[in-house]
C-alpha cells in the first residue's frame, strides 16, 4: 500500500480513452495489485476439482495440461446447451454501449476490458470463432478469434476483475447478465485448475468444516463464547446460544466472516443478543450449526456444481436437527443463491414447514417453498407489530447510510425491509444519490471471492463509485456510518472507507438493531457494542 | 479503426452494384425479382426456427431474473409489481414493456467525473429514444408495404398508411414532385435514425471501439433500403402497379416479371432479401432472443415457487457423518451434541 497513489492521484489517473489499438491487437498485460494469486493445488485437490497444479499467473508458463484447448472447447459446447442464458447471451449483444458505464471496475479503470460489453466480447469471440458459421467462414470479420494462451490469460485476467455483481444487467435492453457470462468463464477456468487461492481455499475449508474459514467446531463454539462474554460485560445479561440443538424452531445460518473479524463480529453480536431476546421474551428457540456455519457461498464463485455441493449443507442440517424452517443472516451473495438456486438444487425442502414468525403470526409467504427468511425480513415484522422494545437513541451518535448489497438487491430485491429496520432503530439516517442505491447500487469492488489482500488496487478501484456516493453524504450531512446486510461488505468497505473517505464506519443492520434493544434485566448500557461510550456517556 | 466500416459500407456498395448491374446490363430481372426473394424468404424462416429451435433446446436450470424493483414479502410493503414480477401475469407486463417501450434501455445514465472528484450521473435517453424511433419507424414501413402485397388492401394497413402519410407538402418543380404521394413519416425517421445510430458508433469513443464489422453491415444495408425507398417514391418514380404485381405474384405463387419497374426497384428488393438473409444469423436475431432472455421472462417468486432443473443431477457432498466422524472428538470437548457418542 505503501507504494500506492493517494485518492486524487488515483482518481486523476483515470483514463477512458480507449486504446489507439483494436481490443483484439491490445495484449492483456496482467499487473500486480490487479489479480489474486493462483489456488493453492491442495486446496483445489481436496474438493476433487481437476488438474490441482502449482502455477503462478505472472509466469510465462501456465502449466496447462496438454489437451487444455478440447478441455474448455468440450466444457463451452456443454454448458452452451446446459444454459440457454449462456447462449443466449453470446448470440444477442448487439454493443450498443448501454453497459459500458455502468460496471464500477470501468468507472474506476477507465480499462476499455472492463465495459461489460467487451469483457463479454473476450468470450464471445471464442464462442463466435468455435460454434457459429459466420465465424468460422468470416473469422475476424465476423469478430471471431481463435483461442490461444494469450486469450486464455486475457480472458482469466478480465473474468477475475468481475464482481458478478449484476448492475449491467439491469441497463441492458435484452438482460444480458455478465454475472452470468463470468460464472461460465470461471467454470471453464476450474476445468484446468485455474482458480484464484481467495476461491479455492474458503470452498476446501468450507466442505471440511463447514465454513470457508475453516474454523473447525469447538472453535466456533469458543468464537461465539467469546461474544458471549463481552456482551455480559457490555449488558450484564449472560446470553446462552443454543449449537446443533436437535428440536430448535430455527436454524440460524450466516456467514462465518462474522464470526470472525471487525465489524462483522459486531453484527454476531447483535444476532446473539436478538435471539436471547426472543427467547427470553418469547420463547422461541434458535440454534446454530457449527456443520452449516457459513452463509456464503465461494462455490458460486467456483461452479454450479460446487455451489450445490457447499449448498447441499443447509437443508441437510435443517433436516438432521428437525427445526421448523431457516433464518438466514446478513450476506450477499448467500442470498443470491438461497433465493435462486438452493430450493432448485437441493430442495424440495418438503421436511421443513412453510416459515411462520410464531411471535407475530406472520406467514412468509414468498419463501414458502424454500423455507427460508431474511433476517432483515424478519426482523422488520417484528418491529412492524411492535416485538422489540427498542431505544433508537442509542443510535444517536451515528449519522447512517445504507449500502444496497449486490445480490439481495439484483437478484432477490430487498430494499424497503432493511431501510424500515434501520430507521426504527436509529434517528438520523440519510440515503445516498439514486443512480448509486437500490437496484442501481455499486458494488463494494471486494464481491465474488475477489475481497484478497494482493489485489488491493482493484478492489479500491473498484469501490470508488461506491465511495464516492459515500463521500458525497458524508461532506452533505455528516454521515459517518455506513450500514449494510453484506458480510463481504463488511470485510471489505472498511479498507475501501478508510482510503477514499476517512471517518466513516461501516456496520451490520443487526448490530444496529441490538445497539437499540433494550433487553430484560439489563443494566444501564454506558456502551455500544464496540465498547465505545454511548451517546451522553463519554464521561460514564 | 475505420476498417470496420469500410467493410461494410464496401460489401453494400458491391451488393448495390451486383443488383444494379445484374438488371440493367444483364438482364437479370427472373433472378432479382423471383429467384432471390423466394430464397431470401426461405432462409429467412428457416434460419429464424434454426436459431429459435437452438436456443429452446437449451435447458433453464436455474430462475435467474434480475430484479429491479422491491419483492414482495411482507404484506405491508410495497412491492413493485413489474421491476421484480411476482406472477406470470406481471412477467407478462414486464415482457411488454421491455420489448415495446425498451424498459432497461430507459434507465441509461451517463457517467463522468467532474470537477475532479465527483462522479456524476446524467440521464441519458438519446440511446433510448433513437432506438425507439428506429424500430417504430421499420414496423411501421413493415406494415405499410404490405399494401402491396394485398388484394384488396385490409382496413388497418390502409389506416397506418393514411396516418404515416399524414403530412403532406406540395413541392412541384420540373425535378421534385413532392406532395402528390403524402410524405411517409416513417421512411424519413427511418432513415434519421439509422444515420444517428451509425453516427454514434463512430462519434462515442467507446462505443466505436467496440464495434465489429457486423454491427455497421445492418446500418449501412438498412440506410441503402430506406434510401431506395425514398428515392423511388419522390424521386425516381417507380411504376407502383408494375411493383405490386409483382409482390403479389410472389405471394400467390405464380410470380411474373411486369415491365418497366426500373433498377433501383430491384436494388430495393435486394437490399431487403439481403437483410432477411442475414438476418437470422446475425445479431438481429435480439428481436427473437429477448423473448427468451432468462433475467427478464421468468418471474420473481423463487423462494414461493420451485424452478426444476432438468439436469440437476446428484454431487459429492461432505455428510454430517463424514463431518462428525472427523471432529467427533473435538466436539464432545466442547460440549457440543454429537450423533455418535
Amino acid at each position: 500500500m505503501s507504494d500506492f497513489p493517494k485518492p486524487d492521484e488515483l482518481l486523476s489517473n483515470i483514463d477512458r480513452t480507449p486504446p489507439q489499438t483494436d481490443w483484439m491487437d491490445t495484449p492483456v498485460n496482467i499487473r500486480k495489485g490487479m489479480y489474486c494469486y493462483a489456488a493453492n493445488p491442495k486446496s483445489v485437490a481436496y474438493t476433487h476439482l481437476p488438474f490441482p497444479h502449482q502455477w503462478n499467473p505472472m509466469d510465462e508458463d501456465w502449466k496447462l495440461p496438454e489437451n487444455w484447448k478440447e478441455i474448455l472447447h468440450e466444457g463451452f459446447k456443454v454448458r452452451l446447451e446446459r444454459f440457454r442464458s449462456f447462449k443466449l447471451f453470446m448470440d444477442i449483444c448487439v454493443r450498443c454501449g448501454a453497459c459500458a458505464d455502468k460496471c464500477h471496475f470501468f468507472i474506476g479503470t477507465g480499462d476499455p476490458k472492463n465495459m461489460p460489453v467487451l469483457r463479454a466480447e473476450l468470450l464471445r469471440s471464442i464462442y463466435r470463432n468455435d460454434f457459429t458459421a459466420a465465424g468460422k467462414i468470416l473469422g475476424r470479420l465476423a469478430g471471431a478469434r481463435p483461442l490461444t494462451v494469450e486469450v486464455l490469460k486475457e480472458l482469466w485476467y478480465y473474468f477475475f476483475q468481475c464482481t458478478e455483481c449484476r448492475r449491467c444487467s439491469i441497463f441492458c435492453p435484452y438482460g444480458i447478465d455478465t454475472a452470468e457470462i463470468t460464472m461460465m468463464a470461471r467454470e471453464l477456468f476450474n476445468l484446468i485448475g485455474l482458480n484464484i487461492d481467495w476461491i479455492a481455499t474458503p470452498v476446501a475449508n468450507c466442505y471440511r468444516t463447514g465454513n470457508h474459514l475453516g474454523i473447525q467446531p469447538h472453535a466456533f463454539k469458543d468464537m461465539l463464547d467469546f461474544f458471549v462474554d463481552d456482551l455480559e460485560e457490555i449488558t450484564g445479561v449472560r446470553v446462552e446460544p443454543n449449537f446443533n440443538k436437535k428440536g430448535a424452531d430455527i436454524l440460524f445460518i450466516t456467514p462465518s466472516g462474522d464470526v470472525f473479524a471487525d465489524p462483522g463480529t459486531y453484527t454476531c453480536m447483535g444476532y446473539l443478543l436478538l435471539f436471547h431476546y426472543l427467547k427470553e421474551v418469547y420463547g422461541l428457540d434458535v440454534t446454530w450449526s457449527t456443520y452449516a456455519s457459513e452463509g456464503g457461498n465461494f462455490g458460486s464463485f467456483t461452479s454450479h456444481e460446487m455451489m450445490k455441493r457447499l449448498n447441499s449443507k443447509m437443508y441437510a442440517e435443517a433436516k438432521r436437527l428437525g427445526v421448523k424452517w431457516i433464518l438466514g443472516g446478513e450476506c450477499g451473495h448467500m442470498w443470491r443463491v438461497i433465493n435462486q438456486y438452493m430450493d432448485t438444487m437441493n430442495g424440495p425442502a418438503d421436511f421443513l414447514e412453510e416459515p411462520v414468525s410464531p411471535i407475530t403470526g406472520t406467514k412468509f409467504e414468498n419463501a414458502k417453498s424454500t423455507k427460508m427468511v431474511h433476517l432483515s425480513e424478519f426482523t422488520a415484522d417484528l418491529i412492524k407489530h411492535g416485538k422489540l422494545n427498542l431505544d433508537p437513541s442509542r443510535n444517536d451518535n451515528l449519522i447512517l447510510t445504507y449500502h444496497d448489497s449486490c445480490n439481495p438487491s439484483r437478484g432477490m430485491g430487498m430494499f424497503d425491509e432493511p431501510r424500515y429496520v434501520i430507521q426504527s432503530v436509529a434517528n438520523n439516517f440519510y440515503e445516498m444519490p439514486p443512480n448509486t442505491i437500490r437496484e442501481q447500487t455499486f458494488c463494494c469492488g471486494s464481491g465474488s471471492g475477489l475481497n484478497a489482500g494482493e489485489n488491493m488496487e482493484l478492489r479500491l478501484t473498484g469501490g470508488l463509485p461506491r465511495a464516492n456516493a459515500v463521500k458525497h453524504v458524508h461532506d452533505k450531512y455528516g454521515v459517518n456510518m455506513l450500514a449494510t446486510i453484506c458480510a463481504i461488505d463488511r470485510a471489505a468497505l472498511p479498507t475501501l472507507m478508510d482510503y477514499w473517505v476517512p471517518g466513516v464506519g461501516v456496520t451490520g443492520v443487526t448490530e444496529m438493531v441490538a445497539n437499540a434493544l433494550i433487553l430484560p434485566g439489563e443494566r444501564e448500557r454506558t456502551t455500544n457494542l464496540r465498547g465505545e461510550p454511548l451517546p451522553g456517556m463519554e464521561d460514564e | 479503426m475505420n476498417l470496420k466500416y469500410m467493410y461494410s459500407l464496401l460489401a453494400v456498395i458491391v451488393l448495390f452494384l451486383l443488383a444494379y448491374l445484374g438488371v440493367e446490363a444483364a438482364g437479370l430481372e427472373l433472378l432479382f425479382g423471383i429467384v432471390i426473394p423466394y430464397v431470401a424468404v426461405v432462409a429467412f424462416i428457416a434460419g429464424v426456427v434454426y436459431r429459435v429451435m437452438g436456443w429452446a433446446r437449451s435447458a433453464v436450470p436455474f430462475p435467474i431474473p434480475s430484479t429491479c424493483g422491491q419483492q414482495k414479502s411482507l404484506p405491508w410493503i410495497k412491492p413493485n409489481k413489474f421491476d421484480n414480477p411476482f406472477t406470470p401475469g406481471a412477467v407478462v407486463v414486464r415482457m411488454i414493456l421491455e420489448v415495446c417501450c425498451f424498459r432497461s434501455l430507459f434507465r441509461n445514465t451517463r457517467n463522468s467525473i467532474q470537477e475532479g472528484s465527483k462522479l456524476a450521473f446524467q440521464l441519458e435517453i438519446w440511446l433510448w429514444l433513437g432506438a425507439l424511433a428506429f424500430h417504430y419507424a421499420f414496423l411501421t414501413v413493415i406494415v405499410r408495404h404490405l399494401r402491396l402485397f394485398t388484394e384488396p388492401v385490409p382496413a388497418m394497413i390502409k389506416m397506418v398508411e393514411t396516418v404515416d402519410s399524414f403530412f403532406r407538402l406540395e413541392v412541384l418543380s420540373d425535378v421534385v414532385r413532392i406532395g402528390v404521394p403524402g410524405i411517409y413519416i416513417s421512411g424519413l425517421v427511418l432513415l434519421a435514425a439509422v444515420t444517428f445510430l451509425f453516427i454514434r458508433r463512430i462519434v462515442i469513443p467507446h462505443v466505436k471501439y467496440i464495434s465489429l464489422p457486423a454491427d455497421f453491415f445492418p446500418l449501412f444495408l438498412i440506410f441503402g433500403i430506406a434510401f431506395t425507398g425514398i428515392l423511388m417514391r419522390y424521386f425516381s418514380k417507380v411504376n407502383i402497379r408494375a411493383a405490386k404485381e409483382l409482390a403479389l405474384g410472389l405471394v400467390s405463387f405464380h410470380p411474373t416479371i411486369p415491365q418497366g419497374i426500373g433498377p433501383v426497384f430491384y436494388v430495393h428488393l435486394f437490399f431487403v432479401c439481403i437483410l432477411l438473409a442475414y438476418f437470422p444469423f446475425s445479431k438481429l436475431m435480439h428481436m427473437g432472443g429477448v423473448f427468451l432472455s432468462p433475467t427478464r421472462n421468468l418471474p420473481c417468486n423463487t423462494r414461493a415457487v420451485r424452478h426444476v432443473n432438468p439436469w440437476n443431477y446428484p454431487v459429492e457432498v461432505h455428510t454430517y457423518e463424514e463431518y462428525e466422524e472427523e471432529f467427533r472428538e473435538k466436539m464432545i470437548e466442547a460440549g457440543l451434541p454429537v450423533e455418535k457418542e
